[in-house]
């Protein structure tokens, strides 16, 4: 098999895994050896399908022993099986990086003969890279579940992410989708990269420079709707992901169907995008804007209304929080407004210092008004001519734009007046009187 | 902020050569009614007073920039100056009359016309910096390496640290063609230089089956059922298409697997033999 056959295979094979971005670690180049690695992360290339392209992603081996229902992978799935060698996978990511087509590598892989034997295949890899051609740039590699510690430690010493995919958001999918792995069988490697990192920054303050553990952390990534379960017992998930193992960032990817199954979505169910935008927004709410779980979802209302972003629908069940006096409140406030964000918050925090603000000050920071305009004063006034009426507040907060821009399919087929959701907004009197004062 | 004079400043375009047009404007309390560069061809329609390009004068108005006003305001200013706003210049002296009028606050004044637009035109410039971290290509011919750019605004400056510090070990050339200037580095050399024209090399067999390789990894990375065109285009605008081996001709629409590899078999063949 030639190598563009190869890498053909072992790429697609690679695309459902979602995480592409080389942030979180920050390393001088160094006279001898090629390459460093930037802490925002850089993208080199955007896919057809949008998403950026950071690092070379790809299986070292396609072939695996294990069935998890969901993967084109599974060893009952009839395809073209390819591998890589150590040497091949160490050749491609240098010549690729000195053209600056990536930032690095993600190296990932199905399950030859064993657990640990496939670890140590991605050990040989790392190393050839990073002791014989002395590769600096970023490497983000799979932590294989059930491989022996001894073996993860030693990866985690040569990549800057580590990643263990849950995949499943609960036991019980996991169970019919994945009978080979466990809750527990995944959380085991989770757990030791964590406690590794956590020893390796005490040992970073005492010699200067012992080796680093992964030093831009774990991630993880979870399939969204493959299985029944809802938004709120994924966002939970995530929200003790985040504490409990000091995960960098989840990823959800919206289950594309590759396989026949009946235990799964047909094939020709498309990709649930919205859901998985959705998602995104609630898990950036709770790392920067201070947000909990709980405020955001709940057991009556497990999931997110698709036509209104989670910040958005959190303000307007809590009308009594507003108006908000832009001169006056505190950061952790701005950013409860919906439409304004991180950078806007900053930047009125700035330019409060230099002179109060009104609308059109607001304006010229590159503040955007549409949604905000309901939820501030300034100097305690509404936006003059602001008419609070049912339609221009839930046109005006629905994200409609937002979403033809990501020209997702299945927009076009739900009705903006479709009863279910309708039923989840203020009623049109409560709307009108919405933001008392305004 | 002075009395307008019915005049235009021309200057010979370089940062020095403004910084002077700011020391003529206190000298003689005017403001101009613009400032062009001689060689935009502009400002034929206005009477105009040639500024010399003097490095004490020059001096004397950047050192006061972070003394009167903020080291970052020296950063501002410098990177405004390498943007493609319209009308730079003016903008550059009105920023420099409000920071001297209103000292270290002036970078707080995010609501002033003049400050906001000046913001904004130093964040194009930075964002369009920043996606070149990533869109510049190399070629590789032999032991040394170029790649050609065509950015709005003179990023090199803004790119130079990074590659130079990536790539230590290479020799390497990234040729700005929208601003005739070159990036040239070598192990523990580095110098920006003019450079009018510069046509890169056919590349040879080993160069081209990387390139494929590329254009391989690229199609089949993207998800069919996620193509979505205008998110692409609106992360990686058109305008950088054309640098990018993964964009070139128009690429193949995520073409399936199989209906490729006996094409792309075929295709190497020959000599490619190292690659396998
Ligand atoms: S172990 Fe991984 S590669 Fe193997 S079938 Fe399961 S998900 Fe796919």
């Amino acid at each position: 098999m030639d190598m563009m056959e190869k890498l053909e295979i072992l790429t697609a094979s690679a695309k459902y895994d979602v995480a592409c971005t080389s942030s979180g670690a920050s390393r001088s180049g160094q006279s001898g050896s090629l390459g460093n690695a930037v802490s925002m992360g850089i993208c080199h290339s955007f896919a057809a399908d949008g998403r950026c392209i950071s690092l070379l992603k790809v299986l070292m081996t396609n072939g695996c022993i294990y069935d998890c229902a969901y993967c084109v992978n599974r060893k009952s799935n009839p395809t073209r099986r390819a591998a890589f060698t150590p040497e091949e996978i160490a050749n491609l990511t240098m010549q690729f990086y000195r053209r600056n087509y990536i930032e690095g590598l993600f190296l990932s892989s199905g399950i030859m003969r064993s657990p640990d034997y496939t670890t140590e295949q991605l050990i040989a890899a790392l190393e050839l890279l990073r002791n014989v051609y002395n590769f600096r740039g970023y490497i983000h590699v799979k932590a294989i579940p059930g491989a022996d510690d001894v073996l993860l430690s030693r990866l985690g010493l040569l990549a800057d992410r580590m990643s263990v995919n849950i995949e499943l958001p609960s036991q019980e999918s996991l169970n019919r989708l994945a009978p080979d792995k466990s809750k527990q069988s995944i959380l085991k490697p989770m757990g030791l990269i964590k406690s590794k990192i956590t020893e390796n920054s005490s040992d970073l303050v005492k010699y200067k420079h012992a080796p680093r553990f992964a030093p831009a952390g774990q991630s993880t990534q979870m399939i969204v709707g493959a299985t029944p379960d809802t938004d709120y017992q994924i966002l939970n998930l995530t929200e003790g992901l985040y504490k409990k193992y000091g995960l960098k960032r989840i990823f959800y990817s919206a289950y594309t169907p590759v396989v026949e199954d009946s235990l799964l979505p047909a094939l020709d169910t498309k990709p649930p995008l919205l859901r998985e935008h959705r998602l995104y927004q609630a898990d950036w709410l709770l790392r920067f804007y201070g947000f909990e779980a709980k405020e955001l979802l709940d057991e009556a209302a497990p999931n997110f209304n698709p036509l209104l972003d989670p910040k958005c629908s959190w303000a307007i069940n809590h009308r009594e929080q507003f108006p908000v006096e832009i001169n006056r409140a505190p950061y952790e406030t701005l950013l409860r407004v919906p439409g304004i964000g991180v950078r806007s918050a900053q930047r009125i925090l700035k330019a409060r210092k230099a002179g109060s603000l009104d609308f059109y000050a607001l304006k010229k920071l590159g503040v955007v008004l549409k949604r905000a305009q309901f939820f501030i004063t300034c100097k305690g006034k509404p936006l003059e001519g602001l008419k609070v009426g049912e339609h221009t507040l839930l046109r005006s907060l629905m994200s409609g734009q937002e979403l033809a821009k990501f020209q997702l399919p299945e927009v076009e087929q739900l009705s903006f007046f479709d009863d279910s959701y309708m039923a989840a907004l203020p009623e049109a009197s409560t709307a009108a009187t919405f933001g008392k004062g305004v | 902020m002075f009395k307008t004079t019915a005049l235009a400043y021309t200057y010979d375009g370089s940062f020095e050569g403004l910084l002077c047009c700011v020391f003529e404007s206190y000298e003689w309390k005017e403001t101009p009614l613009a400032i062009h560069s001689d060689g935009d061809g502009q400002g034929l329609l206005l009477e105009s007073k040639w500024i010399e390009t003097d490095s004490v004068k020059a001096g004397r108005v950047l050192r006061s920039i972070p003394l009167k006003i903020s080291p970052e305001a020296e950063e501002l200013v410098r990177l405004g100056f390498w943007s493609n706003a319209a009308d730079k210049e003016m903008l550059l002296l009105n920023f420099l009359y409000l920071g001297f009028t209103h000292g270290r606050k002036v970078m707080n004044m995010l609501a002033d016309d003049t400050v906001s637009a000046l913001n904004k035109a130093v964040q194009q410039l930075r964002r369009e910096g920043h996606h070149y971290l990533g869109f510049v290509r190399f070629s590789v011919y032999g032991p040394v390496m170029a790649a050609v750019i065509e950015p709005r605004g003179y990023i090199l400056p803004v790119i130079e640290d990074h590659f130079c510090d990536r790539f230590q070990n290479e020799s390497f050339m990234i040729y700005d063609k929208t601003h005739g200037m070159a990036l040239l580095h070598q192990p523990g050399r580095q110098a920006i230089i003019p450079l009018q024209e510069w046509t890169p090399p056919e590349p040879d067999e080993a160069e081209a089956a990387y390139r494929r390789l590329w254009q391989g990894f690229y199609n089949a990375i993207g998800i069919k059922q996620r193509r979505n065109d205008r998110l692409r285009a609106s992360l990686m605008p058109k305008r950088y298409w054309k640098q990018l081996p993964e964009m070139n001709g128009n690429p193949p629409a995520l073409p399936a697997l199989a209906a490729r590899q006996e094409r792309t078999a075929r295709r190497l063949k020959s000599g490619q033999r190292e690659l396998q």
